[in-house]
């Protein structure tokens, strides 16, 4: 068994002394692991950073094994990111975010594309806390908790909607929630693509992703969210104040 | 034809190849050559292990590894000069020590953040390095980390919780000496051209 893909390095692990096990995402074979062998040597460590982007060689005798890599730096990415403290955390919570949520050798080829898009705006701090929320909610999308926040899941309207159901995931209107409103989610305009795009705000709209991910996904990882999301939140809440 | 003693050397065999770039077959030729240099090596050897097992212990202050409470840099009046130079590693206190430049004190965190492994900021020596910040009159600290993704986020980190309190700085990045551009990675001749100097 053999193929050729690019991808994403998502993690590292050290195996052995001079090997390390890569967990890549791909675009064919979704998130995949392997071992590198001379993966640790100093050589090859500045270019087995999260984010960098390989040209991967797999083989492996069945495919069910956990084979053996052969990688290409094709471009880093962790550089860019290094000297912003913002960027830095997104990077770490988009490649934990990945490890954590993607089942192993599924494809996600959608998902794969707006991740690698992702990455590749790290040198625009100013833009990336809001194109990091949208990547949240194609990540929900496209692991099939998706939120719908066209119209109001009571009245069918599309004006003033204010709130989402924590249990269907559907935007809800001011009207629609009456006494209900205290046990809806608040719904920040940003996550409609309407109003303004402040670090205060794409933080009050990864609060909404960040609950729906906690309630479907960390059930089925069987742990919870990745301490690096958190961090990257406390990132932007301080940007935010400043 | 049976060897005596052979459960010991073969136990001193298993333990060297278990040592960092040793497999079983260097640490036969290894012990092989301390068995033949029995008293100029192996006895030395044998002596010096004893001593460092029975007196090796982590600095209390910096975390540097010595056979006192207080290792010998902490001790030395002459470096309390108000810089303290924070590393990951033992291994990085002693190669910024082999290399000379630096003169002043030390603060060993014991790794890097890392979400992935499960280390976070309880797990490093952070809270010491804030009281040394207050305690010993530091002016300036240096986050001298590696740099990697887990490094640098360490050294933000760090930076959030002390930067009110003392000057901060971190090790320059750019190109090795003997370096060879055609080698180097696009990250490192990136940050050496924004880090590039009048001539």
């Amino acid at each position: 068994m053999d193929w050729r893909d690019t991808g994403i390095l998502l993690a590292t692990r050290r195996h052995g002394e001079s090997s390390v096990i890569l967990e890549v995402f791909t675009p064919e074979r979704g998130r995949h692991a392997g071992v590198l062998r001379g993966g640790a040597s100093r050589r090859m460590q500045p270019h087995l950073q999260p984010g960098t982007q390989l040209q991967l060689e797999w083989h492996a005798r069945l495919e069910d094994h956990l084979g053996q890599y052969r990688v290409e730096p094709l471009r880093g990415r962790a550089a860019t990111a290094m000297s912003d403290r913002v960027a830095l955390a997104g990077l770490n919570a988009t490649c934990a975010m990945l490890a954590f949520a993607l089942p192993e050798r599924v494809a996600h080829p959608r998902l794969y594309e707006s991740s690698r898009n992702l990455l590749d705006l790290l040198h625009r701090p100013d833009l990336w806390p809001l194109a990091y929320m949208r990547w949240e909610l194609a990540l929900l999308n496209e692991l099939g908790f998706g939120l719908d926040l066209t119209s109001c899941a009571v009245t069918g309207e599309t004006e003033d909607l204010a709130y989402v159901s924590p249990r269907s995931g559907r935007a809800v209107t001011r009207a629609g929630a009456g006494d209900w409103a205290h046990r809806l989610l608040p719904l920040p305009p940003v996550l409609r693509g309407e109003g303004e795009a402040s670090d205060r705000e794409v933080h009050a709209g990864l609060e909404v992703t960040g609950f729906f991910l906690d309630s479907h996904l960390s059930p089925l990882a069987g742990r919870p969210l990745p301490a690096a999301r958190a961090a990257f939140l406390d990132r932007l809440a301080r940007r935010a104040e400043t | 034809m049976s060897r005596p003693n052979r459960s010991e050397i073969d136990t001193l065999i298993d333990l060297l190849a278990r040592l960092p770039g040793l497999g079983p077959r260097s640490a036969r030729r290894a012990v092989l050559f301390l068995i033949r240099k029995r008293g100029i090596l192996l006895q030395p050897l044998a002596e010096a292990m004893q001593a460092v097992a029975q007196n090796a212990r982590e600095c209390l202050n910096c975390g540097n590894v010595g056979t006192t409470e207080i290792c010998e840099i902490c001790s030395d009046d002459t470096r309390a000069n108000g810089l303290l130079c924070v590393v990951e590693d033992v291994a990085d206190l002693w190669a910024m020590e082999r290399a000379g430049a630096f003169r002043g004190r030390y603060h060993v965190l014991g790794g890097t953040l890392s979400a992935l492994d499960g280390v976070g900021p309880d797990e490093l020596r952070i809270p010491q390095l804030k009281d040394r910040i207050a305690g010993e009159e530091i002016t300036e600290v240096i986050l001298a980390l590696n740099q990697t993704v887990d490094g640098q986020t360490t050294a933000h980190y760090i930076a959030d919780q002390i930067e009110d309190r003392v000057a901060l700085s971190s090790l320059a990045q750019g190109v090795p000496i003997g370096g060879e551009l055609d080698y180097l990675d696009d990250g490192t001749i990136g940050a050496a051209l924004n880090a590039r100097k009048r001539l």
